[in-house]
Order: C-alpha cells, then sequence, then structure tokens
C-alpha cells in the first residue's frame, strides 16, 4: 500500500476539518483541492451517473421540493439512478429535518452530525454543521458535546448503542431518558431522535459504500454556499486509497471468469426457485443455517487479511477520529459481532414478534405522526424495487436476491426470520459480496473501491447503488426495530 | 344443518356457566380458539400449544400438544383453528410457513397429522370451512391462499392476491363457496372457492394492513374489518358495491376483530399494540365501547366468543402470557362513567347545551320563549328502543343563540394581540399591559395591572413617598369603587366588552363553520356528549349580563305568550355577587388602621401623583412601605387570578401567571393553571390568534401545554383550480403540476434558510423568520396551472 501517498492528505484534511467551523463563522474562503475523481462518487464514473441525470426531470423536482439545501447533492445524484425510491427517500428526510416533529430544527441537525460522527462520515457532518447554523444552531456547539445542552448529551449512550450494537437497547435506556427530571426526553422527542439517528447511520452507510464524494463548487457559485460546501475530509482519505487500490484491481480479473459467475448464480437462483419443495429441511438444520450464517458473519471480514483494511489506515482513523470525536463519546465502541456475544444469553431477535408492519408502525406512528406511513412507503419500496434485470439479462425475477441481502443484513444484527431459509443467503451472496455487505452495513467507515469493484463484476452501477439502498434500509430497520422494541417494553 | 340444531339445543339443554377467570400460561399466546363444545380452548404461540379445559372455577391443562425432544419452528404457531365440526380436528400455521393439522383422536402422543410445507412464508392465518370437514383454508405472508383437502397430501387450489401479504382469510358463515381475504396493502377480497383464478371482487377498505375480518354470524354479507388505521369497519357485501355500513374508531391499530354472538350489533376487539384492553362496540354507537375488560397486562392476542349462541362469555389470551374467561356482566362499561351533559360556547356567545333528556324534558315544562327575531335550534333524536344505552346516556341537544347587536369580542382580540408577555422587565410589561387594558376601556384590569406592577417591582421605582399622599385622593374616588366592587359597577367596562357581535353576521357564519359548529354536528349525530372541549365556566360572565336572552326552545312545547327562560339555573352556575372583593383594596383597608402604617401617612398630602395611573391605587405603595416582601401578597394575588379566572376572563389570569412566573407559580397548584393555559389557547385559537397561542405555549411552564407545541399540524391545500387536495406531491397539484420542473433553481439558493417556502412563491417579505415556521404566514402561491391557492400555515412546531 502506498502509505507516502496519503498520510500528508490525511493530515491536511485534518487540519481543515477543525478549522471548517471557524471558517464558516470568520467567512474565510478556503479553496480546497478537489477530489482526485470528478463526479459524485468515487466508486461510479461519472458519465454513469450524469448521464442519468440530464435525462430525469424529475429528479430536479424532487430536489427542489424536499431537498433542505435547495442543490443537487451527491447522494441524491447517486440515488437519482433509482428515482422512484429517490421520491420515499427525499419525503421522509425532509420530513424528519424540516417538517412538523416535535424537535427544534437545530436539534435535529445536530442529531444528525452526532450519528454521522460514529462512522465518522465527514460527507454528512459538514452538511448538516452547514444546516444547523442555517437553521439557527449555537456555533458553540460545533466545539463538541462538552459545549451542548446536557439533554443532547445523555442522547449519546442510545447512538453509540443503535449505530453499532442495537441488540444491546434495553428498556432501562429508554427509561433512563424519559424519566421526568431536568433534561428528560418526552417520548415523541425521542422517537424522532432515534428515527433520526437511525437514518443518518443508515445513510453513513450509503455514503461510504457508494463512495460519495465531497460536494463540490456548485456551477452557479452564490457567495454563501461556496464555503461551507468545500470542507472534505475523512471521505477524501477513503477516496484516495479507493482509487490505488481501483488501479490495482482495475484489470486483474478476468471478464470471462466473472461471466462465468454471473451464470452461475442465476443458475443458482433458478435451481432455488424449482425446488420449492427440496429435501425440507428439517427444524434443526433450519437453525443451524442461520446460527452458521451468524457465525460465518463474524469471520468475514476480521478473518480475511486480503480483504480487510490494511493495518495501517487504522492509524489514519484514530487522527482523525480525534476531530470527529468531539461529537461522540467513547468513539472506541465497534460493532462487535453479534454471534460472537452468542453465548445464549442475547437471544435471538424473532422478527415475527416484532415486526415493522405491526409493531414498530403502530408506534413510531403514534409517537411521530405520519413518520410511519413515508419509513413505510420507503422500506416498501426499496425492498420491492425492481426492474427485472440482472447486469446483461432481462426478465429476472429478483425478488430472492433482494431478499438475500435484506435478511442477510438482519442476520448480522441478530434478527431471525422463521420462514426463511438462510441457506438460500449462502448460495446467492458470493464470499466476496458478503465481505462487502458486512462493511457497509458494520464498518461502513473502512468500505473501499476495491471491495466495491471485487463483488459482481458483470453487474451495473446502478445495480450496486440498489445493493446499497436495500443495504442501508434494512440497516435502518434493524435499529429501528431494536429502538421501537425497547420504547415497546418501557411502555408495557 | 343438522349438527348446527343439535348445537343450539344442545345449548338449550345445559346452560353455560362460570365466572370471570384467568390463569397463567407459560408463554406468551399468539391466537386461541375454542372447541364447539365450549368446554375446551386451545392455546398457541412461540413456545406453547396448549388444550385448556374450562371449568367452572379456573382453567385446566388437558393436553400439551408441543412434544417431541427439540420443539421444531413447525410449532411456533402464528395461529390456530379448532374445527366447529369435529371435535378432534385442529389446525396451526406456523410462523416458517408450515401450516399443519392436529388429530386429537391419535393413539400416540404426537397428534400431528398432516404437514403442508406450501407457503414459503409465515403462514398468518387458517380457517376451517363452516360446514365442510375436510376444506382447510390458509392465507400466507407470501400473497398466496391455498385451500387444502385432508384427504389429499397437497392443495387443492391457491389463490393469488396478486399483491403482498395475506392478513386474514374467513369462510363466510352463509355462502357455502366465498371466502373473503383481507391484505397488507388495504384491500380486502372476496373469492369463490371454486375459482382460483381470480377474486370476485376487491376493494380497498383500509389505509394500511388489514389485519383481521369477520363474518356476522346471521346478517349475511357483512363483513368486519379491521386494520393499522385504527378503525373496524364493517362492510355489507350484498350490494353491487361494498358498502361502509358502520365505521368504528378505535385507539390502536385492531388486531382481531369478533362479532358477539345474538347480539346483532356488537363485535369484540383487540388490538395489536400498546392498548391492553379488550372492547365490545356497538357500531351503532361508535365512539365509547358498549364493555371493556381490562384484565391483560400485555397486548391480547387472541379472542374468542366462548360459545357461537351465548353473548355473555369471552375467552382470551394474551402476550403477558395468560389465558382469561370475561364475562360481559363483569365488564367494565364506559358509558356508565360517561357524563351525560355537556356544554360548548361557540365563538361569538352562542351556546349549546346537551343534557339526559328526562332533565330537559321536565324543564320543558316551564315553557321556553320564542321570540321571533331568533333561530334557535333544537336537536331531539327519535329514541330506538332496541338500542343500547338508551336509559343510560341519551341526552337532547339544545342551542342558544344570543342576540343580535351585542357586544363583540374584539377587545379579547385586541388584548391577546397587544399583551406583551415577555421580553422585557416585568414593571415595563405590567405597565404596558395596563395602558393597553386602558386604551381598550377595561379599567379594573387597568388598574390590576398597575398593582402588580407595585406589588412586584422592587419600591425603589417609585419612591414611596411620592406615593402615600395619594391615600386622600385614592379614598376619595379609588376605594369606594373597589369597595363596592360588583358587577353592576363593573357593567360598562366589562359588561359591554363581552356581548356578542350579532351585526357582523356574514364574518360570524364562516368562523363557526370552523369551530363550534363541529361540536354541534357530531353531538346531532350522536348525542354523546362527553363534556365540551370548552370549560364551561370560563366565559359565563360574558353572558350572565345577557340571561334574559338565552333561552331554550323546544318547538314542540313552545308557547309563545309565556316568556320565561328555562334554562336549568343548576347547569349554569349564575354568575355571583362578588362577595371575595379584589385583594388590593381591601387589604389595604384593613392595613390603613394598623399602627405601623399610619406613622407614615404623615408625609402623604404634600406630595403630587407621579403618575396618574397610580392615583386609584397608590395607597398600596404606601403601606408596605417595601417591608414588606413581594410574597407577602402572594396570596392576594393568587385569589385575584382565580377571580379572573371564575369570571371568565381567563385571559388575564393566564398574561399575569405568565409575566409574573416564579413568583407566583409555586401559589396555584399545576392543574388549575393547565386548565387556564388550555382554555385560553383553545379561546385563542377559535379566534384563530396562532401567533399568540404560540407564543403562550412557549412560555408556559405547564408540561402538559408545552407537548402541545410537539403535536404536528397539517395542513391541506387544494388546488384552486381543480378544487383536489396537493397532498401527494407538496405544493404542486398532480394534475396541473406537470410543468413543475421549470422553477428557478437561483431562487431555490435564495429560499434556503427559510423553512419550506413554496418553490414559486416570490422571496420572502417580513413574514417569515429563518429558523421558524413561519407562524400565520399566509401563503399565496401560484400552482403551475396559473391558480392561486392560498393557505394559512397553523401553530409552529419549533420552539
Amino acid at each position: 500500500m502506498n502509505r507516502g501517498g496519503s498520510s500528508p492528505s490525511a493530515a491536511a484534511n485534518y487540519l481543515l476539518c477543525t478549522n471548517c467551523r471557524k471558517v464558516l463563522r470568520k467567512d474565510k474562503r478556503i479553496r480546497v483541492s478537489q477530489p482526485l475523481t470528478r463526479g459524485p462518487s468515487a466508486f461510479i464514473p461519472e458519465k454513469e451517473v450524469v448521464q442519468a441525470n440530464t435525462v430525469d426531470e424529475r429528479t430536479n423536482f424532487l430536489v427542489e421540493e424536499y431537498s433542505t439545501s435547495g442543490r443537487l447533492d451527491n447522494i441524491t445524484q447517486v440515488m437519482s439512478l433509482h428515482t422512484q425510491y429517490l421520491e420515499s427517500f427525499l419525503r421522509s428526510q425532509f420530513y424528519m429535518l424540516r417538517m412538523d416533529g416535535p424537535l427544534p430544527l437545530p436539534y435535529r441537525h445536530y442529531i444528525a452530525i452526532m450519528a454521522a460522527a460514529r462512522h465518522q462520515c465527514s460527507y454528512l457532518i459538514n452538511m448538516h454543521v452547514d444546516e444547523f447554523l442555517k437553521t439557527g444552531g449555537i456555533a458553540e456547539w460545533l466545539n463538541g458535546l462538552e459545549y451542548v445542552p446536557q439533554r443532547l448529551k445523555n442522547l449519546n449512550e442510545i447512538n453509540k448503542l443503535l449505530a453499532h450494537r442495537p441488540w444491546l437497547i434495553t428498556k432501562e435506556h429508554i427509561q433512563k431518558l424519559v424519566k421526568t427530571g431536568e433534561n428528560n426526553w418526552s417520548l415523541p422527542e425521542l422517537v424522532h431522535a432515534v428515527v433520526l439517528l437511525a437514518h443518518y447511520h443508515a445513510l453513513a452507510s450509503f455514503v461510504f459504500g457508494s463512495g460519495i464524494n465531497p460536494e463540490r463548487d456548485p456551477e452557479i457559485s452564490n457567495g454563501f454556499t461556496l464555503i461551507s460546501v468545500n470542507n472534505f475530509c475523512v471521505c477524501d482519505l477513503a477516496n484516495d486509497n479507493n482509487i490505488e487500490n481501483a488501479s490495482l484491481s482495475g484489470g486483474n480479473f478476468g471478464i470471462v471468469d466473472s461471466l462465468s459467475e454471473l451464470e452461475a448464480l442465476m443458475e443458482r437462483m433458478k435451481r432455488l426457485q424449482e425446488e420449492t419443495e427440496d429435501e425440507e429441511a428439517s427444524q434443526e438444520e433450519m437453525s443451524t443455517r442461520f446460527e452458521k450464517e451468524k457465525k460465518e458473519s463474524l469471520f468475514v471480514v476480521s478473518g480475511d487479511t486480503f480483504h480487510s483494511f490494511p493495518h495501517s489506515d487504522f492509524e489514519d482513523d484514530m487522527i482523525i477520529t480525534s476531530d470527529v470525536s468531539r461529537y461522540i463519546e467513547d468513539p472506541g465502541f465497534g460493532y462487535e459481532d453479534f454471534a460472537r456475544r452468542g453465548e445464549e444469553h442475547l437471544p435471538t431477535f424473532r422478527a415475527q414478534d416484532y415486526t415493522w408492519e405491526n409493531h414498530g408502525f403502530s408506534l413510531v406512528n403514534r409517537l411521530y405522526s405520519d413518520i410511519g406511513h413515508l419509513l413505510d412507503e420507503k422500506f416498501r419500496m426499496v425492498y420491492n424495487l425492481t426492474y427485472n434485470t440482472m447486469a446483461t439479462h432481462e426478465d429476472v425475477d429478483t425478488t430472492m436476491l433482494r431478499r438475500a441481502l435484506f435478511n442477510y443484513v438482519h442476520c448480522m444484527f441478530g434478527i431471525r426470520y422463521d420462514d426463511y431459509d438462510y441457506g438460500e443467503v449462502n448460495q446467492l451472496l458470493e464470499r466476496s459480496l458478503k465481505v462487502y455487505i458486512k462493511t457497509v452495513t458494520c464498518y461502513p467507515e473502512r468500505t473501499t473501491k476495491r471491495m466495491y469493484d471485487s463483488y459482481w463484476r458483470q453487474f451495473k452501477h446502478s445495480e450496486k447503488v440498489h445493493v446499497n439502498l436495500l443495504l442501508m434500509e434494512a440497516r435502518m430497520q434493524a435499529e429501528l426495530l431494536y429502538a421501537l422494541r425497547a420504547i415497546t417494553r418501557h411502555l408495557t | 344443518m343438522e349438527k348446527m340444531s343439535r348445537v343450539t339445543t344442545a345449548l338449550g339443554g345445559s346452560v353455560l356457566t362460570g365466572r370471570t377467570m384467568h390463569c397463567h400460561l407459560d408463554a406468551p399466546a399468539n391466537a386461541i380458539s375454542v372447541c364447539r363444545d365450549a368446554a375446551q380452548v386451545v392455546v398457541a404461540g412461540r413456545s406453547i400449544f396448549k388444550i385448556y379445559a374450562i371449568e367452572e372455577e379456573q382453567f385446566v391443562e388437558k393436553l400439551n400438544l408441543r412434544v417431541g425432544r427439540k420443539p421444531s419452528l413447525n410449532l411456533s404457531c402464528a395461529d390456530v383453528v379448532w374445527h366447529q365440526m369435529d371435535e378432534n380436528l385442529l389446525a396451526t400455521a406456523a410462523t416458517n410457513g408450515v401450516v399443519v393439522t392436529w388429530n386429537l383422536g391419535r393413539p400416540a402422543r404426537n397428534k400431528q397429522d398432516q404437514l403442508f410445507t406450501e407457503h414459503k412464508r409465515t403462514v398468518n392465518k387458517v380457517c376451517f370451512h363452516p360446514t365442510e370437514a375436510h376444506v382447510l383454508l390458509s392465507g400466507s405472508q407470501d400473497g398466496f391462499m391455498k385451500c387444502f383437502d385432508l384427504r389429499r397430501k397437497d392443495s387443492v387450489s391457491t389463490f393469488s392476491g396478486q399483491s403482498e401479504s395475506v392478513r386474514d382469510v374467513q369462510f363466510s358463515i352463509r355462502d357455502y363457496f366465498t371466502f373473503a381475504s383481507t391484505f397488507e396493502n388495504g384491500n380486502v377480497q372476496l373469492w369463490d372457492i371454486r375459482r382460483p383464478d381470480r377474486c370476485e371482487r376487491m376493494f380497498t377498505a383500509h389505509n394500511g394492513p388489514v389485519f383481521c375480518c369477520d363474518w356476522h354470524p346471521e346478517d349475511r354479507g357483512w363483513l368486519a374489518t379491521g386494520g393499522r388505521d385504527k378503525m373496524v369497519k364493517v362492510w355489507d357485501m350484498t350490494t353491487h358495491r361494498a358498502k361502509e355500513m358502520h365505521c368504528v374508531q378505535t385507539i390502536a391499530s385492531v388486531a382481531r376483530v369478533k362479532w358477539r354472538p345474538e347480539c346483532r350489533h356488537h363485535l369484540a376487539t383487540c388490538s395489536m399494540m400498546v392498548d391492553h384492553n379488550i372492547y365490545v362496540w356497538d357500531v351503532r354507537r361508535p365512539f365509547v365501547p358498549a364493555a371493556m375488560f381490562e384484565e391483560h397486562r400485555d397486548v391480547t392476542t387472541g379472542i374468542a366468543w366462548r360459545h357461537p349462541h351465548d353473548p355473555s362469555f369471552l375467552l382470551s389470551g394474551s402476550k403477558d402470557s395468560s389465558l382469561c374467561q370475561h364475562l360481559f356482566r363483569d365488564a367494565s362499561q364506559p358509558v356508565e362513567r360517561a357524563n351525560p351533559e355537556g356544554l360548548c360556547y361557540g365563538l361569538f356567545g352562542d351556546l349549546a347545551f346537551a343534557a339526559k333528556e328526562s332533565l330537559v324534558a321536565a324543564e320543558s315544562g316551564r315553557k321556553p320563549y320564542t321570540g321571533d327575531r331568533r333561530h334557535p335550534i333544537f336537536f331531539k333524536r327519535k329514541l330506538d328502543p332496541a338500542e343500547p344505552f338508551a336509559g343510560l346516556a341519551s341526552s337532547a341537544l339544545s342551542v342558544f343563540e344570543t342576540e343580535p347587536g351585542g357586544g363583540g369580542m374584539r377587545w379579547f382580540v385586541d388584548t391577546a394581540e397587544r399583551y406583551a408577555l415577555a421580553g422585557r422587565p416585568l414593571a415595563e410589561l405590567c405597565d404596558h399591559n395596563a395602558k393597553v387594558a386602558r386604551e381598550l376601556g377595561r379599567n379594573q384590569v387597568a388598574q390590576t395591572w398597575t398593582m402588580l406592577r407595585i406589588i412586584y417591582c422592587s419600591p425603589g421605582l417609585v419612591p414611596t413617598a411620592n406615593l402615600n399622599h395619594s391615600v386622600g385622593k385614592g379614598g376619595s374616588c379609588g376605594l369606594p369603587l373597589m369597595n363596592s366592587f360588583n358587577l353592576k359597577d363593573m357593567a360598562p367596562g366589562l359588561g359591554s366588552e363581552t356581548r356578542l357581535d350579532r351585526s357582523k353576521g356574514d364574518a360570524r357564519s364562516d368562523t363557526v363553520l370552523l369551530d363550534s359548529s363541529a361540536t354541534l354536528i357530531t353531538n346531532e349525530d350522536n348525542e354523546e356528549t362527553e363534556g365540551s372541549d370548552v370549560p364551561a365556566d370560563y366565559l359565563l360572565g360574558d353572558v350572565e349580563g345577557e340571561e334574559d336572552e338565552l333561552y331554550l326552545l323546544d318547538p314542540e312545547h313552545a308557547h309563545p305568550e309565556e316568556p320565561e327562560c328555562v334554562l336549568p339555573q343548576e347547569a349554569f352556575p349564575l354568575r355571583h355577587e362578588i362577595v371575595d372583593t379584589p385583594p388590593g383594596p381591601e387589604h389595604l383597608q384593613d392595613k390603613a388602621d394598623s399602627p405601623h402604617v399610619s406613622g407614615s401617612e404623615a408625609d402623604v398630602a404634600s406630595l403630587a401623583p407621579v403618575d396618574s395611573s397610580f392615583s386609584l391605587l397608590s395607597v398600596s405603595h404606601a403601606l408596605y412601605d417595601s417591608r414588606l416582601p413581594p410574597d407577602f401578597f402572594s396570596v392576594l394575588v393568587r385569589d385575584m387570578l382565580h377571580f379572573y379566572a371564575e369570571q371568565g376572563d381567563v385571559q388575564m389570569a393566564v398574561s399575569v401567571l405568565i409575566i409574573l412566573g416564579e413568583r407566583v407559580r409555586k401559589d396555584i397548584d399545576e392543574q388549575t393553571q393547565e386548565h387556564w393555559y388550555t382554555s385560553y389557547i383553545d379561546l385563542l385559537q377559535r379566534f384563530r390568534l396562532w401567533n399568540v397561542s404560540n407564543e403562550v405555549v412557549k412560555l408556559s411552564t405547564s408540561r402538559a401545554v408545552s407537548c402541545l407545541n410537539q403535536a404536528s399540524t397539517t395542513l391541506h391545500v387544494n388546488c384552486s383550480h381543480c378544487k383536489r387536495p396537493m397532498s401527494s406531491r407538496g405544493w404542486v397539484c398532480d394534475r396541473w403540476g406537470s410543468g413543475v420542473g421549470r422553477w428557478g433553481r437561483g431562487l431555490q439558493a435564495a429560499q434556503e434558510p427559510l423553512l419550506r417556502r413554496p418553490p414559486s412563491c416570490p422571496p420572502p417579505g417580513a413574514t417569515a423568520a429563518p429558523a421558524c415556521v413561519p407562524s400565520a404566514t399566509t401563503w399565496s402561491r401560484v400552482c403551475s396551472c396559473g391558480a392561486r391557492a392560498a393557505a394559512t400555515a397553523a401553530t409552529c412546531s419549533t420552539s
């Protein structure tokens, strides 16, 4: 790995980051070197995204309607590959940030910052620092957590758990927050906060998973947007790496190889679909398969030195962390495999006992009206989105694949579906994809372009974005389910 | 049919007996079902599957069907059903998608009979055919329904809902071939069992998943459905299009619904989340449940009437791991607790009054006055003797209109708008408000403000000496007034302010539409008067002066010759002569005799008044003379606030409360404060003073009140061109909004600091402040079709 190249830039970024708030306030314009790749994403060639964009007037309309910044930011550009979904996404995000809700606007952005900081997602942090100030937030809060009201600080614990190990959230955590007192949260406020946290944790996954570039100057540089938009820090570091990786991995994989991979996948899907009544696995077998999948997910990243992040990069992480960590406590707290702590004292979350449709929705909608419908629509949209294509093939029923992706994410969070045969995951998701999924959902900040490139090499970028969307929503739903279940238990 | 009649006779022979009782299960239940002999119940859940015998005094575990070394997922039941023709036959739906049948007649310990593994996803519901012994129906998350013949290994037919998951399937009780299925997307489908290719009929019943449905046991074609949208709807399926007959609004999503046997209009419901009670509704009385069972500590997951012809026994299973038998006679009946009297003021003083019919009837003997210049309304609903609650909660609604040409509520609006409540020193606020009150001709209020200022602002502001002189002056004009304070004296002040404005008829009619009429209409419909939303007493003062004009008109008993007000006195506490006069002056008089005060009287005469507004009351300064801490007066101030509130001027009470803040808050109990706040806010909102009401909410210290700001405000906008609601896409009319992309991008940037101004709106004027939802901004915007749509935003949701 070319260490020499990336560390100076990391240092520069570090400086920039600490400055960016001051920059905002002092109105000192600093030009920042542009990221090496053009376009909204470091992983996806610019023309793939832009082409789609110019055609799509609908996206522009949506941005004007629902974007809080009023600009077509990079996330939106990448997502606009799936306009249908984009609409639900923007609507729900807009509702959380701007429409009626229990929390004051600056709070909402600050919570978004806190959530993004858990994954050191400077892209989202910068974006919301900007909006935080615009909505009248107190600039001092941006100096770090010790400057914010105790009430917000109290969210730390739940932010931390939700981001990395949501299964640890209990009703005691909820009780602590809502207990009457000086800094208590009302339930509607708490639900709003939880929705925001989950949304931005998941969005961080998407940002890293799709290699979203820092915002560039908007074409129409109208003074005040210019300054705030330019700051980019951590993302860029990741991207630098990715570009190197890209050059490494680019030609290495033979096309023949990947083609046959695709064929094999299609074949497996077909087989699974046909053998509706296979040998009829026993229940024990089924639950073993779930456990196996759970356990295997444990080794997916940590065991695989080839794919895992080069060790030296963790040090960079540390440096950067010190900057971002002003918004979080206990920065060392990270995802720990559900399976590893599965010494049977942490029961599996049975999806059928607390589903989003039956339980989660009712609760969230009760306490924070209408968000339930928006989230419901979004989950449904992403789950059902299909163009019936797979890479070059058309007229394919991808239901299985989508379900496998969704359930695999839930599996890593310890949520089990009784009616799902986890053997399918094994057959449908190849190892490199599993690595990618695990990284994006659990340690998004470690995602590299190499990981992104190494799976499904025949697939279109838009399909890979689709995968990212699925991962993001599955993760958000998992977090919400745990948090809402805890709230339900608190209520009963 | 033959068997059916046997059941009935069986019931006739031995009447069911039992008591309200419950038993603990080892695990949460997901569903229950009753054997046709009404003596056994089966409970199924993720880790429980047992049969209990229902005995006189208790449940007795009879059989555990969950056998085997390591229980498989096939035993993790989402639903269970007991065949109503065959006592030995049961079916369960497993969460892993397997349908299992059980034969209790099997000699082996394991009673499992058949296994159908055709569904790919969780099976939500199974249902036996009511008369056919071998027909079983299942509905699954995978969107398919399957019909099984138990004599065969596989399903006979598969029905595709062509949509998302099936939540419930129910065979019609009357139509041999028909079954209904409900879906996650809100649809209900009707199928003919012989035609699996397509459904006979489909309609959208709910917004969001329809969790359950139940055919009426007697009324052919009545189907009750319950959904996540917290509604129970009753559909008449016999007509060409399914017609909604009744709708019951519950407080939580409806998980199960079951018609009550032998009671044509009753059904029982339980909910999926949050609410643990079981309700029995009379669908014609959709607002108050007829009965309520409150035994469970966690959500109820299964309900079943014990016998198809006995309306008094209900069984239920719950997530709290208990099985209950409820007796109807032990149910709590919310109706008993309902208040059959209600009173509500319209914005301009019109009064609606609902009371028990008997009461009104008795009073009407007094012969109401019928003036020809007014058009009072009197609603009396025909009693349906068949209806429930007839004796309990039937009431009559009377509406009294006020005399035209009375005084308006202008003073209220003006005062609300002009009062300053925060942001300045106390003394200035008091002065300002006193000035406002005086300008509006409300002298007493003005005086009160002045007094408050004197009491609470340090005497240093107004040198004591300066004020003492006015004892003499005050004695001549101020004190007599205050001492003899009563209504008549205040008439020019209060009375005229509170006259109702009849002259502004136009403006009035549409305002009334907004608020009071809403109450009237619902009352008219259902007669359930659960207390008015306006506290009954706080405007009474205003109307009292005109009690002659208030009357009840009952057309049937109208006797024009006998002009008399028949308003029941007791329903309507008249304003009493005020015995406890405003605290200030009285107190001063007492003090005037005390020795320590008299000493300072010496200085008095020589000084001239500093400010004319002090002339009446300035005595007080001399008297406490900076030696009495403001605390000393807090009792008096409290009484004063109560006085105003009682008198109907809740505005004053709340304003003082806000301005004085901590100084008096501790003396008044939380509930009263909350009551005042809500009353005032309600009034303000009726006058559409959103800004003021929002300010009050913000300044209030009561938790319940500040929560008001956390609730959502929905703003509905219609396109003025095509009159369609512009809901689906923000601020654009679906129909006319095709060319919306052309809105200038540059504008967006300018808008950024603002919240969601409509995109085509010109740059903001002074109306909206950054970082806050504009509170009462009227947005005029151009729909892309060129039509203008205007809307008024309601309250601000940020703090």
